[in-house]
């Protein structure tokens, strides 16, 4: 008796039952594979790297077949890319787009600005949009390459894999 | 009042609804390009009133540049319009030369040309991409971004840079081209006019695109004057004004081209326009091309350009009057930058885009102001849009080609 000697590991924690379609898995892994699989993030454009997100969701780099499709409102996107320079008049829209994300949610900095403010010291402009948002992945650049915007969106795939009781009932 | 808002509100008939309804666009809209902010007034689904708000992106990049070296303020003139940096650079760099009176190698003013023509095909194809995708084609989205990102290819085997180029330098350019560049630019030339009759056969004919574009936003030649509008807005209604054609500067005077106009000033004619201009960017690059190996070995900065961080003065050449004693002294120290004001317009892809630099004699500008086409534009929406429908702002943003990073600066 016992999991290991009845069931066949076929990937990291995931345990066939030898004779039967079943699998036993933990619910966490399950749940962030899930969600892993499907970031939709805003379509959220603010300064110079909204045209570099744009590309990279366009047919060249298509964002698509890693299951990130853009979407236009808030209350359907699991991802905030803050794309650009967040002024300190546009960052209570920037802060109140965050609040109507169900969760969980995630935020990206994209661009030197996002991230600390960048070439941009001035008077106007917020020094970095984790000044008002909780930032789990940044990315510097300016702008970034579609290739780094990809990248951090697969740090965040990694970063939502290794995360457990984090939000949600199970916790 | 459009004369259709007059009847709508008789037929209401009921007391509240005289009061026009009040319905916040923006800034956080997918089809507002950027961070524009509309309050729009309606009557059922009639616009009366509309009050653009800008300022969502106000960085505060003029008074930045005023505390940076000539040179070092070219950076932020990336981040003005940012889907064609490079034209943004040459206004700016031409306004400093002419400060400075420098006269830039030709070989340098050609490639100057190819690549401001390169940003307005890409500045172009990125508003047909975004128009079409307002408007309901998907795929014209998808086509003009691969076209776009070959031309990032060609920007980032020019200078190390996809979107923000920096490549001119005051009295020239950062680097000469390769044979790589050139070859790839002609293989760019030859294939590029066939994909812009791909994209014309996708929507010019298409029936939603004409009944969304035809006689929407008309805007008369006398009116378009009277709201400042510049560039392909301004051709759209008839008026064949260029910059390039006016007061030609770089190697604007040594390639033929025409200035495509429009005929009723509405947003289909604007559609026509910017397409036209695509094939002539096309054809400038084209012969730009054709004359660079006539220059071959030239040097592709002015020589005196000055450098990054540029001392505030330096020994002068010839004898000039002393300050205070007033005779003219030998190997006196003069002003790097000489005072004065200069204001130089180009053609940038949205429309004029001017530069108006004051210098004080120290090392750093004392005043810079742009003269966005953005933000004339924006002023034009509330004209444009008034006895339209909801859904033709988007038409009208669209096809008025606003960037708020400029907009706002």
């Amino acid at each position: 008796m016992g999991v290991e000697k009845d069931t066949v590991e076929v990937a990291p924690d995931v345990r066939h039952i030898p004779g039967t379609p079943a699998f036993i898995t933990p619910l966490d892994k399950l749940i962030n594979w899930a969600r892993t699989g499907s970031l939709w993030p805003m379509t959220f454009g603010l300064a110079c790297c909204a045209i570099e997100m744009m590309a990279t969701g366009a047919s060249h780099h298509d964002l698509d077949r890693f299951g990130i499709i853009f979407r236009a409102s808030p209350r359907q996107a699991d991802v905030l890319i803050v794309a650009g320079t967040v002024t300190k008049k546009m960052a209570p829209v920037v802060r109140r787009v965050y609040d109507q994300m169900p969760e969980p949610r995630y935020v990206i900095a994209m661009g030197s600005c996002a991230c600390s403010g960048g070439v941009f010291r001035t008077y106007s402009t917020v020094q970095g949009c984790d000044e008002f948002l909780p930032v789990d992945v940044y990315i510097p650049g300016c702008p970034p390459r579609p290739e780094a915007l990809m990248y951090g969106l697969m740090k965040l795939q990694e970063k939502i894999r290794q995360e457990a009781g984090r939000w949600g009932f199970w916790r | 009042m459009a004369p259709t808002v007059e009847i709508h509100r008789k037929q209401i008939g009921h007391p509240e609804w005289d009061e026009p309804f009040v319905v916040n666009m923006g800034p956080q809209h997918p089809s507002t390009h950027g961070v524009l902010r509309l309050f729009l007034e309606l009557d059922g689904e009639t616009i009366v009133g509309c009050d653009p708000r800008i300022g969502y992106l106000h960085r505060g990049l003029e008074k930045l540049s005023e505390n940076l070296t000539y040179s070092q303020a070219l950076v932020l003139t990336d981040r003005l319009d940012y889907i064609s940096s490079a034209a943004n650079n040459t206004g700016y760099c031409l306004a400093v030369e002419k400060l400075l009176g420098l006269s830039v190698p030709r070989r340098a003013r050609l490639l100057r040309t190819i690549v401001c023509e390169m940003a307005r095909i890409s500045s172009h194809l990125l508003w047909l991409a975004t128009h079409a995708l307002d408007i309901g084609a998907m795929t014209v989205f998808l086509y003009c971004f691969r076209d776009r990102e070959w031309l990032l290819d060609i920007y980032e085997k020019i200078c190390g840079a996809r979107l923000t180029v920096s490549y001119t330098r005051i009295g020239g350019v950062r680097l000469d081209f390769t044979p790589e560049i050139v070859e790839e630019l002609y293989r760019f030339t030859e294939e590029f006019p066939a994909r812009i009759t791909d994209y014309e056969t996708l929507i010019d004919v298409n029936r939603i695109w004409l009944k969304r574009t035809k006689g929407v936003a008309v805007v008369p030649p006398e009116k378009a004057i009277n709201m400042g509008l510049t560039g392909p807005s301004l051709r759209g209604s008839g008026v064949p004004y260029d910059v390039r054609k006016f007061k030609p500067y770089d190697a604007y005077d040594e390639v033929e081209f025409e200035v495509p106009v429009g005929r009723n000033g509405d947003t289909y004619d604007r559609y026509r326009v910017r397409m036209e201009e695509m094939r002539q960017a096309n054809r400038i690059i084209r012969q730009c091309l054709d004359k660079l190996p006539e220059t071959e070995g030239e040097p592709v900065v002015a020589e005196g350009a000055p450098d990054l961080l540029m001392p505030e003065k330096k020994k002068s050449p010839q004898a000039v009057p002393h300050p205070k004693k007033g005779f003219l002294v030998k190997g006196a120290e003069v002003p790097v930058v000489p005072e004065g004001e200069v204001y130089v317009s180009i053609e940038a892809p949205k429309g004029e885009l001017g530069y108006y630099i004051v210098s004080d004699g120290s090392g750093k500008p004392w005043r810079v102001r742009v003269r966005a086409p953005s933000f004339v534009h924006i002023s034009a929406i509330p004209e444009m849009v008034k006895g339209h429908m909801v859904a033709d702002i988007i038409a009208v943003i669209g096809t008025l080609d606003v960037v708020l990073g400029e907009c706002d600066r």
